[in-house]
């Protein structure tokens, strides 16, 4: 146990003498309060420590003593559901311990060391094992089967191992070592959170993440094990975004890192999620998600942290063959904090005053998304999508952590500000958004969802590219200068806006849309294109074409019920053609 | 025992080094003593070794690195609060100036308060009714909500503040309400408007203030807000109140923290701000809300004047994205004479969702209002248009939308600092306002709600 004493204090910054001892990231406890700490750089035998609590009422000569181990998080049962703070401090178990408002020094562990889990085994005595092999399960809750999983760098054989109750904490059995050391297994184990956990081999991304936003899966979709950052100036949507995923996205499991962020909004998944249904298990959303909370008012260093602890421990349940998503708003939040802590430690900054290493920090952290085969005998796979909000000063894309981010995420979806002035909702801008995933992706939606959905998407885009060309000749000389085939482009893609991108998430039905209506939807709108065209050919008026009264039919599409829209859109389909014959037999007898 | 040192070594700015001290902690309150007796106060930035970095509250005139002793004093620097504080003025450090009698503290609070637990908040969800129908309508103000407001130089912002301070109410509830003005780095004349309105209404007798002038120090101005968030804290979470927060203007506290961060010669971030901006206003932003234990809540209304009104400014720009929304005040309104100047498009109210629709105001509401946002978003495109190309390169629609735009502006967002409207009579002029449109245009109103509510005619 290395004991120092602190020379300096500036802000979240300590530096103690007498660390010669103590290894560089060990945590540290500082005061007579015990504030936890990292020590984040050696000098001789100064340490320079970030403090992870607020520092006020710290001194010269107050005590600092090292833990001797990195900065950790404990992964076992009682993970879900659970909301932790940046360093993994739960914070319902504290705000019962100490009331509303966070003090300081608290200790208290993260998983919960009372309860009792039921494990089964599936090994038995005389197993051999290796790192990621399954000892057996635990079925954390209605939704989630535990996996206890053999740690890695860890072989030998099974000398003990049987069902029953257990703590997190008690010996479920023991393994032999090929060493010949007998060691206890336990349903928890713990990883330092600024390490990747290993796996055996990555794989590439082939299967969309579903997100039932249609703005996403249709035009720019994600991969599981892909990563995404969703960059806004503020009020553009950025966290309804995040929310939205968090809530319907196709995965297993999603760990939420505010990171820096509102108070409220934490709040808000707190309070709202155990209320939703997930579409995929039929049980509640909360039930599957892990919560990190480390609010913009909380210390700036354990905001730093908060990002590594969310995304080890999404690992972990990768680990287990689980997909999961690791959301974080918002990674400017982090960033910020590295660049108080680089500033504090007096280092030369790069761009704006962030540390030079940011990117590849940055990299690092998205690097440990993927799709991969996990570690252990029976070859399980796993998916880990990282998204991450991005803040940019003023909406300004060119700052450094949005470039940053750029260079690394497959993935962006580049939220508007006009869109969102304009209550376009989700107000993802279409022209500058892109997905990389896209043709990867392909395959799978044409087999699973429709030949002709990726047919489809494309001429989405195709027609809302061709709509921004033609509006700057509108602006110059009207819209009675454009031929009838470009007023119908125009309208066409109008609907495309307004009926298909745009999506209240605020509206029940219209919150989530499973494939098959998204492309239902644009199926409607392309057939009234293809219909519109047959009638301009045939010389129809353009005006009469765009006050059809099935337009006002789309775009009513989006709030029919999910369950019984099939019957209603094939009748939508039905008017379209026969109010399109109308016309051409009018145009005709002209 | 406290100990006294003659050991300043150097004096620069707002920022002051004592050398050979023992036992001082980071973020200490301390008191210089001058060599009149006069004394003032100063907060520990730093401690190096021996030596501490500390940073003054009020100038540095006079004070003589010979002659001056400064001690510390234990703590860090607090407010004493008490239910007493009600009706009282206060200056920037928290020290009564209104010659009244001496305060007997309850306690002594840190004013530096600490983070509420996330997991104890309650998601404000309390409609209040403003009156102001751009409020009410559009940007719904929520209990336990931040919702800034950003305004310009020359603006009527103090008017609109002063208007929801006078208007604001929960329907029908009558529960405890209280108001804490935190004037910071303002003109004698907006801190007296304020002052002279509370007074007129009567609501001076549940108001706190902490005033602040042009002309006080500076570097007092960085206390001030935590002074009157402190006392908030103490009559919300304590005292169970309903708590209204007046913050004016974060401009000048953010300039204060510049000042400071300048003189110890930190790597600035944007336009010379610290990289801690953004933290540092959160601190005091996310003091506002409701936790549990407690029925009170603070509802903090911060001003701020854009320079040259540009909200990509980092002080309206990380402000924004703290604060849940923001009403942004137009100079295009104010010269129109449309009072209160607020620009509906691009203001913003990120808890309305859960405080409107049944039970709360009226189930029309919340689709009228995205009807509203968008038909006036078309209508001004639409005359944008009609600027360049004449009103006869507009569709019939269009022109119908541009109609609408100045209607919307005449009569919705023109209503004046002296009305006060009800939220239904809001809706139902929202209403008679998108009744200017066909109904096939209303997409995203359900028909039910449009035939219930569409305006019959008379």
């Amino acid at each position: 146990m290395v004991e120092g004493k602190i020379l300096k204090v500036s802000g979240p910054l300590v530096v103690a003498e007498g660390m010669r001892e103590a290894n560089m990231f060990d945590v540290v406890r500082v005061g007579e309060k015990r504030l936890i700490g990292e020590i984040i750089e050696m000098h001789g035998d100064r340490a320079s420590i970030q403090v992870y609590e607020e520092t006020a009422g710290i001194g010269r000569g107050d005590k600092v003593v090292s833990t001797g181990a990195p900065l950790s998080v404990e992964l076992g049962p009682g993970l879900l559901t659970n909301i932790y703070d940046g360093i993994q401090r739960p914070l319902e178990t504290m705000r019962i311990k100490v009331g509303a408002n966070l003090t300081r020094g608290i200790d208290e562990p993260a998983l919960d060391r009372t309860k009792v889990w039921h494990f089964k085994p599936a090994l038995k005595f005389g197993d051999k094992v290796n790192s990621g092999d399954i000892y057996g399960t635990v079925q954390e809750n209605s939704v989630i089967e535990h996996k206890i999983m053999v740690p890695p760098k860890t072989h030998g054989t099974i000398v003990d191992l049987r069902e029953g109750d257990f703590r997190v904490t008690d010996r479920i059995g023991k393994i032999k070592f090929d060493d010949g050391t007998i060691a206890d297994i336990t349903l928890m184990q713990k990883w330092p959170v600024r390490v990747s956990r290993p796996y055996k081999e990555k794989l590439p991304p082939v299967d969309p993440m579903i997100t039932g936003q249609r703005v996403i899966d249709a035009l720019f979709p994600i991969a599981k094990g892909g990563t995404a950052c969703v960059p806004g100036p503020f009020g553009s949507g950025k966290t309804v975004v995040q929310h939205q995923l968090a809530k319907w996205s196709d995965v297993d499991l999603v760990v939420y890192i505010g990171c820096g962020e509102r108070g409220n909004e934490m709040t808000d998944v707190l309070r709202e999620f155990p209320e939703l249904i997930d579409p995929k298990t039929g049980k509640s959303l909360m039930e599957r998600t892990v919560l990190i909370a480390n609010t913009s008012d909380m210390p700036v260093a354990a905001r730093e942290a908060s990002i590594y602890t969310g995304i080890t421990i999404a690992e972990y349940f990768r680990d287990m063959g689980y997909s999961v998503a690791v959301i974080a708003d918002s990674t400017s939040r982090w960033a910020e904090a590295l660049r108080e802590m680089s500033g504090r430690l007096e280092e030369m900054p790069g761009e704006e005053g962030y540390p030079a290493y940011l990117t590849s920090r940055l990299a690092q952290f998205y690097e440990r998304a993927g799709k991969v085969v996990c570690l252990g005998s029976d070859g399980r796979e796993g998916a880990l999508s990282a998204i991450g909000a991005v803040s940019p000063q003023g909406g300004d894309i060119s700052e450094p952590v949005t470039q940053a981010t750029l260079r690394i995420v497959k993935v962006f979806w580049g939220l508007d500000a006009s869109l969102a002035y304009r209550r376009h909702f989700p107000a993802i801008n279409w022209l500058n958004s892109y997905s990389l995933y896209r043709d990867r992706l392909s395959g799978w939606f044409s087999e699973k969802v429709s030949k002709n959905f990726m047919d489809y998407t494309g001429r989405c885009l195709k027609t809302l590219q061709l709509e921004s060309d033609l509006q700057e000749i509108v602006k110059l000389v009207g819209m009675d200068a454009l031929s009838a085939e470009d007023r119908l482009t125009l309208d066409v893609a109008q609907s495309i806006r307004e009926d298909f991108l745009q999506q209240n998430a605020f509206v029940d039905i219209d919150s989530y849309t499973p494939l098959a209506k998204q492309h239902a939807m644009l199926e409607l709108i392309f057939t009234y294109e293809d219909q519109a065209r047959r009638a301009i050919a045939a010389g129809a008026d353009i005006e009469e074409i765009c006050n059809l009264p099935v337009h006002e039919s789309i775009g009513r599409a989006k709030s029919v019920p999910n369950e019984s829209y099939q019957t209603e859109f094939a009748a939508i389909l039905k008017d379209i053609r026969a109010q399109v014959d109308r016309l051409i037999e009018a145009a005709e007898k002209d | 025992m406290i100990r006294e040192y003659r050991t300043i070594e150097e004096v620069a700015g707002p920022l002051m080094l004592v050398k050979q001290v023992e036992g001082v902690k980071y973020d200490e309150l301390g008191e210089i003593e001058l060599p009149d007796g006069e004394v003032r106060r100063c907060r520990v930035l730093e401690v190096n070794g021996r030596n501490v970095l500390v940073q003054l509250f009020e100038s540095a005139a006079g004070i003589n690195l010979a002659n001056s002793k400064v001690r510390f004093t234990g703590h860090g620097v607090e407010l004493p609060v008490s239910p007493n504080m009600l009706g009282r003025v206060f200056n920037g450090m928290g020290e009564p100036i209104d010659g009244g009698v001496r305060l007997i503290p309850e306690k002594s609070l840190d004013i530096n308060g600490t983070p509420i637990n996330p997991a104890a908040r309650y998601y404000p969800s309390e409609f209040i009714q403003t009156g102001i129908s751009t409020i009410d309508g559009l940007n719904t103000l929520v209990r336990g909500q931040k919702l800034p407001i950003f305004s310009g130089s020359g603006l009527p912002h103090a008017n609109l503040a002063a208007q929801i301070a006078r208007q604001a109410k929960v329907k029908n509830k009558d529960d405890k309400f209280a108001v804490v003005f935190a004037a910071v780095g303002i003109t004698f004349e907006e801190a007296d408007f304020f002052i002279s309105d509370f007074k007129k209404t009567g609501a001076i007798d549940r108001t706190v203030l902490f005033i602040n002038l042009a002309s006080d120090a500076a570097i007092e101005r960085i206390s001030t807000p935590r002074m009157a968030l402190t006392a908030a804290e103490y009559l919300a979470f304590e005292c169970n109140m309903h708590v209204l927060v007046i913050i004016t203007d974060i401009t000048n506290y953010a300039e204060a923290l510049r000042e400071v961060s300048a003189a110890r010669k930190e790597v600035p971030g944007r336009r010379g701000y610290p990289g801690y901006l953004y933290t540092d206003l959160a601190t005091m932003y996310e003091r506002a809300g409701r936790k549990m234990g407690s029925d009170g809540s603070i509802t903090m209304i911060p001003i701020l004047t854009m320079p040259e009104d540009d909200k990509t400014h980092p002080i309206p720009d990380l402000t924004g994205y703290i604060t849940e929304g923001q009403i942004i005040l137009s100079r295009e309104m104010y010269r129109k004479g449309y009072l209160p100047p607020v620009d509906v498009l691009p203001s913003l109210s990120r808890l309305k969702d859960k405080g409107i629709g049944e039970g709360k105001t009226r189930e029309d509401h919340a689709s009228t209002m995205n009807q509203l946002f968008s038909a006036y978003a078309r209508g001004k495109e639409a005359k944008e248009l009609m600027v360049v190309l004449g009103e006869a390169a507009l569709s019939p629609i269009d022109r119908l939308y541009a109609k609408f735009a100045d209607e919307f502006e005449a009569k919705y967002i023109n209503q004046g600092f002296y009305e006060n409207r009800s939220i239904e009579q809001t809706l139902d002029l929202g209403w008679k306002l998108l009744s200017i449109l066909p109904k096939s245009e209303l997409k995203r109103i359900k028909p039910e709600m449009i035939e219930k509510y569409w305006p019959k005619d008379e």
